[in-house]
């Protein structure tokens, strides 16, 4: 029977634990206590560094890595906490913040102090105005208990917390678009290197971690690394909050230990696909992974498994289609988001997520012929690599990995659409005009 | 305002701070708009207004001001200030925009460019109550569709402009948008109803809605997302290893 392992869903439902008198009466804030008093910024460094900690947020870079790159010194550092939350599938980090503020802040506090970081930002989507309020309670709290500001607990630390509202734009998820969003702009991507961590926001050094990544450090810094490393497989160490959802009985968030059978968590945890129904794909990290099929529930749940499957662990979220879904419509719904959110400055995201969407429309209504399928699969390779961000690639990714896997039912696909809607194929467009030079302007 | 020194021509004969009395519209043929266009010269841009000369609402100014000075950048203010004017208008209104950017000291352009950006900003009058269903895979996979045509039906609006850009019923009640993934799998298919999350919803559910909506009553409290426990069940038995970390 597959289990959870809480660490940072410890006391989730305890009433009241998003204020600060709970918090602090279940332990928390000692590890900043710790942090601040016991420890120099380097030593914090060097644990978060040997726990192996990696970014929750995505790419599972190593945390304490990512941290170390900012340079030393005094100087105007940043610190943004990514809870732009976007990637469909993944809702874990809205409950971290809605249910448990004060561990977020407890592990920025800690985090900027390692980095000697002034000022932190918590990036949060617009849409999550609830969770948003519960953070601005709490930042408030922090304040007034001296967690934050001009003197931390009387140790000279200065960490001012600002929460700042998104408005509704995927794009602003990549850190480098959010840095534009948070000073104001239009969040689109910005050209690496500089790396944040050299000259990010107003451009100076910048750590961007995600939240569940942020949430982890007050638990490392109070039981320290080895104790950390516990937890999980070698290369994946700790807890991951895994979001499922889609056709199974029980979606939510699940905490368990990384490295556990895929299978344990869409069956044991969420309880399996609908009665009578069968897993046919699943992402196993939110929309933007390739997507794994039946035949792949039984890998272990893991950054370094995911990644030999040719998917990825990512955000950590599972969508499950089962055999009631049709695997063509899943690629175009995913290949529709990810066109309507294209920030448009690349041209191979902004020109290849348009025609993936009227390619695939065309596999479906019957225009297409087998052929386009190898179209379509050329225009994700041409996308993947190409572009300032990775959001194309979000989309190649899963898209080519469906053609790929179910090429069959594209092909099938394409056969049913043209019965039902015959158009020969010799017969050449009636309705498409020259269009003049000079309209174009 | 005032005429700047150095600029000549129309400037002179449209006395201070001249602004176009005609801007490039949706509705313009693109003859039109390219005629206008082209009459346009960069002096014509509206610059940044004179916060004594925009009637700015005291509130709205207050929130902005309180804004600006949690940034190190004034900048960063934008949208926290967008936002302000869309609680305070109901949209980012052109006069909003402006008055935002007196405040700020921003050029209405530039505020202007910002609100285009972001999904959440109406850069047109919309209905009270805003409704965002979400109809990205996870909810799709759960029947959303049926919701988003439900809840069309019953508001009166057209189901492909809510899919697209989102409409508003003609009382003026209820703005409508198909929206992708709100961050709210757990409880597909979902809908944020006046930035409240609600799940998970039947077509039943769409009408109940728009009806309470409507006569102003609380939307469907027993479908609310905050406050209600996670999917695992109770709190399990702690991993010895958690349990030692806590003493």
């Amino acid at each position: 029977m597959a289990t959870q392992t809480r660490m940072l869903f410890r006391h989730i439902d305890e009433p009241g634990l998003a204020s600060i008198e709970t918090y602090r009466r279940l332990g928390g804030y000692r590890a900043l206590q710790r942090a601040l008093k016991e420890i120099e910024p380097e030593g914090l460094l060097t644990t978060l560094e040997d726990s192996g900690l990696r970014g929750r947020g995505g790419a599972g870079f190593s945390m304490g890595k990512k941290a170390s790159f900012l340079p030393r010194g005094e100087m105007d550092k940043f610190l943004c906490c990514n809870a732009d939350e976007s990637e469909p599938g993944a809702f874990k980090d809205r409950e971290l913040m809605s249910k448990n503020p004060h561990q977020l802040i407890e592990g920025i506090v800690i985090a900027a102090a390692a980095a000697g970081v002034g000022w932190a930002f918590i990036f949060i989507r617009g849409e999550y105005a609830q969770t948003a309020d519960v953070l601005e309670n709490a930042v408030e709290e922090a304040y007034a208990a001296g967690y934050l500001g001009k003197n931390i607990l009387d140790t000279g630390h200065r960490v001012e917390l600002v929460v700042h509202r998104g408005a509704g734009a995927y794009i602003c998820g990549e850190e480098t678009a959010l840095l534009d969003a948070l000073e104001g702009k239009r969040g689109n991507p910005r050209l690496k290197p500089p790396f944040p961590a050299i000259e990010g926001l107003y451009g100076g050094p910048t750590l961007i971690n995600n939240v569940e990544t942020l949430s982890n450090v007050p638990h490392i810094v109070k039981n320290g690394a080895d104790w950390f490393k516990s937890f999980g497989t070698e290369q994946s160490p700790g807890t991951k909050v895994v979001s499922v959802s889609g056709r199974v009985q029980r979606p939510g968030n699940y905490e368990i230990e990384l490295g556990i059978s895929s299978r344990d968590i869409i069956f044991g945890l969420a309880g399996g696909p609908f009665e009578g129904r069968e897993v046919k794909a699943w992402f196993p990290g939110g929309s933007s992974a390739p997507v794994l099929t039946a035949e792949e529930l039984d890998l272990p749940y893991s950054f370094e498994a995911m990644a030999d499957a040719k998917s990825m662990l990512g955000s950590g979220s599972i969508i499950v289609a089962d055999d009631t879904v049709s695997i063509p419509q899943l690629a175009l719904r995913t290949a529709r988001f990810y066109h309507h959110e294209s920030c448009g400055k690349c041209t191979p995201c902004r020109e290849g997520t348009n025609w993936t969407v009227k390619m695939l429309e065309r596999v479906i209504s019957g225009e297409a012929t087998p052929m386009d399928l190898d179209v379509i699969t050329s225009v994700q390779d041409n996308i993947i690599g190409h572009c300032l961000c990775v959001l194309g690639d979000s989309m190649a990714m899963p898209v080519g990995s469906m053609v790929a896997k179910f090429r069959d039912e594209f092909e099938a696909a394409i056969e049913a659409g043209r019965a039902a809607a015959p158009r020969p194929l010799d017969e050449s467009p009636t309705d498409v005009k020259p269009v003049p030079i000079e309209s174009i302007a | 305002m005032g005429g700047e020194p150095g600029r000549t021509g129309r400037e002179a004969e449209d006395s201070a701070g001249w602004i176009p009395e005609i801007l490039p519209t949706d509705d313009m043929s693109a003859e039109e708009r390219r005629r206008l266009v082209a009459s346009m010269r960069p002096e014509d841009a509206e610059p940044v207004p004179e916060l004594h000369e925009v009637d700015v609402p005291a509130e709205l100014e207050e929130r902005i001001q309180a804004a600006m000075a949690k940034y190190p950048e004034v900048r960063s203010a934008s949208l926290p200030a967008l936002w302000a004017v869309q609680r305070h208008y109901g949209w980012c209104s052109p006069d909003g925009i402006r008055q935002a950017a007196a405040v700020m000291g921003v050029t209405p352009a530039y505020l202007e460019s910002v609100a285009t950006f972001y999904d959440l900003f109406r850069t047109e009058p919309v209905g009270r109550h805003h409704l965002l269903i979400c109809h990205n895979l996870a909810c799709w996979l759960r029947g959303s569709e049926d919701v988003l045509d439900e809840f069309c039906e019953a508001a009166g609006v057209d189901a492909h402009e809510v899919d697209h850009i989102g409409a508003s019923s003609d009382d003026g009640e209820v703005y409508l948008k198909g929206f992708e993934c709100l961050g709210a799998c757990d409880i597909a298919p979902m809908a944020s109803i006046d930035e409240r999350y609600y799940g998970p919803l039947t077509p039943d559910d769409a009408r109940t809605v728009i009806d309470q909506l409507r006569s102003g009553a609380d939307p469907i409290p027993d479908k609310a997302l905050f406050g209600r426990e996670t999917a695992g069940g109770p709190e399990p038995e702690p991993d010895p290893r958690v349990k030692q970390g806590e003493s």
